[in-house]
């Protein structure tokens, strides 16, 4: 190694963090940012001081730095291209060296790559566009519970999306008759219902009566139907130690899942929860409050498939997604993008779903992909053919909406959902065909009928404004 | 008309997880999912069981399953063949996923009268 002296002072970022012939190594860390850096500021400049700020760098030289290896430390911005249909951004691809990080920390690598770094000045505005994460730093993390397979075999799912509702209205139900509610959907035939995210432990209904009553809910419906059945009781709470006490209840009233908010819980209270899950034979259900403010501007925060890769590695059975074709925001080919992660075990870069580099998942369960929000029978096709069958699809309004109550709302479902996969496995396409699908199948259901009745008339079309980034 | 005269009672039922909410199928269309199994890769396999028994995991396998098999014909017979020998009990076909290591698609074929 060659000697080195000190020069205090500052140095451009580029001398030591802009390498464009580096060859990133297999067990690096590689992330794709979005940069739109201060007029006049050259774009490897940028690259590097977010390489630096991300990793190894502070904005002057001290002297400790000599007691070590940087070279053999810092994060490295190794290629720049154009951002397409956007002049004034650019990618910068970065690679970190796997010693930065913790091992089976999702949190650590997210503490250096969205740390600091997000709100340097000569920056306008930074996205982390997508994250490679190494196999050697994928099998230091938990992951899912159970996993797709696993979960499947537990509750007896074959050859079908799982069908689901979250319990409406969302706030102010008291126990009981919350647990009516679930009842009526499970008894019907959805798979499972669920917590509304906000449910926790509100004046009007604790979160100890509400687990009773849905314990009842989730084994008569079960004991009826000769179905497996579940509630994702939501333990998301103020503290780690309380959503173990609540844990714990639901594993004694019989559900088989629990579910937690990943964002505005953290991640730390996440991964706790995964191990709890996995060591106590339990799914886990995440929902993902928070994550548009965090993912929904194009040119600032973290892009979603970043925080569902994060979620995988984390450890979390079922992850919502955005249904593409209802309430909430959702691009279709983006969607696809981050579903694949969730899913696959090996997903290779395809810029047109807006995934920047191939990722390599080994033996790492997989996650179920959750549509939820302003869905109802005549999505059914479109849903199926875009999510396929390792898909939890919610309808809340579009159950409990039914003229007839939820139990008629949850049949009319069902039906619409086999009726779909049934016309998908004969080679039909059942997206341009869902009309004649679904009147078909409705001469043998009258409340699929009344369900197509009441809402005909319901789409949500609105422009999507995360778009992928193309050339227009 | 009262409110309640606009409603339909919506009766509890027994089901059988996938297909179970759909009519019973004709020949034809137990044909084109047997076929689906088949150009999917996966194995198809018979089991069956006594109602009363039904949620349990484990059914009892009718034979091994059809590694490799390509004839429909051969499978529709083995089910009836399942079915005449144990009139009773439902009778299901799955097709199993090597590479998921699980079940690609699994419903029964015939109900029992159990």
């Amino acid at each position: 190694m060659s000697v080195k002296t000190y020069d205090a002072g500052v140095k451009e970022y580029r001398q030591m963090y802009w390498t464009p012939d580096y060859v990133p190594l297999d067990t690096d860390l590689l992330a794709c940012f979005k940069c739109t850096g201060q007029p006049g500021v050259p774009r490897e400049e940028v690259a590097a001081a977010v390489a630096a700020e991300s990793s190894t760098g502070t904005w002057s030289t001290v002297w400790s730095e000599l007691l070590t290896d940087l070279e053999y430390y810092k994060g490295r911005a190794y290629r720049i291209e154009d951002v397409p249909g956007d002049s004034e951004s650019f990618y910068a691809f970065i690679a970190y060296p796997i010693d930065l990080f913790e091992e089976g920390s999702v949190v650590n690598v997210l503490t250096s790559l969205v740390g600091n770094v997000f709100g340097f000045k000569a920056l306008r505005h930074l996205r982390l566009e997508d994250i490679r994460f190494p196999i050697a730093y994928i099998k230091t993390c938990g992951g899912p519970p159970a996993g797709i397979q696993l979960e499947r075999d537990r509750l007896n799912k074959y050859g079908r999306p799982m069908l689901g509702a979250t319990i409406k209205p969302k706030l102010g139900l008291s126990a009981k008759n919350y647990g009516r509610a679930v009842y009526e959907c499970l008894r019907g035939g959805l798979d499972m219902t669920k917590d509304d995210e906000n449910v926790n432990s509100q004046p009007f209904m604790r979160w100890r009566d509400r687990f009773e009553f849905v314990g009842e809910a989730i084994q008569k419906a079960q004991a009826e139907t000769g179905e497996r059945k579940g509630h994702y009781l939501n333990v998301t709470a103020a503290t780690p130690e309380e959503m173990y006490k609540r844990a714990e209840f639901a594993k004694e009233v019989g559900s088989p899942i629990i579910m937690h908010d990943f964002l505005t819980g953290g991640f730390t209270a996440n991964t706790g929860l995964a191990n709890w899950c996995r060591e106590n034979g339990m799914l886990l259900h995440i929902h993902r409050a928070m994550h548009a403010v965090i993912d929904r501007h194009p040119k600032h925060g973290i892009h979603f498939r970043v925080l569902a890769k994060c979620l995988r590695l984390s450890g979390g059975d079922h992850l919502h997604t955005g249904t593409v074709v209802g309430k909430l925001e959702g691009d279709r080919q983006s969607t696809l993008g981050f579903v694949d992660q969730l899913r696959e075990s090996f997903v290779p870069e395809d810029r047109s779903r807006g995934v920047f580099f191939d990722q390599d998942w080994g033996s790492m369960p997989g996650v179920f992909a959750v549509a939820s929000g302003g869905i109802h029978v005549w999505h059914m096709p479109a849903l199926v053919t875009i999510f396929g069958d390792d898909s939890m699809l919610q309808f809340g309004g579009g159950t409990q909406g039914h003229p007839w109550g939820n139990a008629a709302g949850a049949a009319a479902n069902r039906v619409a959902l086999e009726a779909s996969v049934k016309a998908r496995n004969e080679g039909r396409e059942i997206e341009k065909e869902a009309r004649d699908i679904l009147t078909a199948a409705a001469k043998h259901s009258p409340e699929l009928a009344i369900a197509m009745e009441t809402w005909k008339e319901i789409k949500f079309e609105f422009d999507t404004v995360d778009k992928l980034d193309v050339g227009r | 008309m009262p409110f309640q005269k606009t409603q339909g009672d919506y009766q509890t039922r027994m089901t059988l997880e996938t297909f179970s909410f759909l009519p019973p199928m004709s020949q034809d269309e137990i044909y084109d999912q047997i076929s689906y199994v088949i150009a999917q890769g996966w194995t198809p396999a018979i089991e069956h069981s006594h109602p009363s028994q039904a949620m349990d995991f484990y059914w009892t396998m009718w034979k091994l399953p059809f590694f490799g098999e390509q004839d429909l014909a051969n499978v529709v017979a083995e089910l009836e063949a399942c079915h005449r020998a144990y009139p009773d009990h439902h009778v299901r076909l799955l097709g199993y996923d090597n590479y998921t290591q699980s079940q690609g698609l699994a419903f029964v074929v015939f109900e029992g009268r159990g």
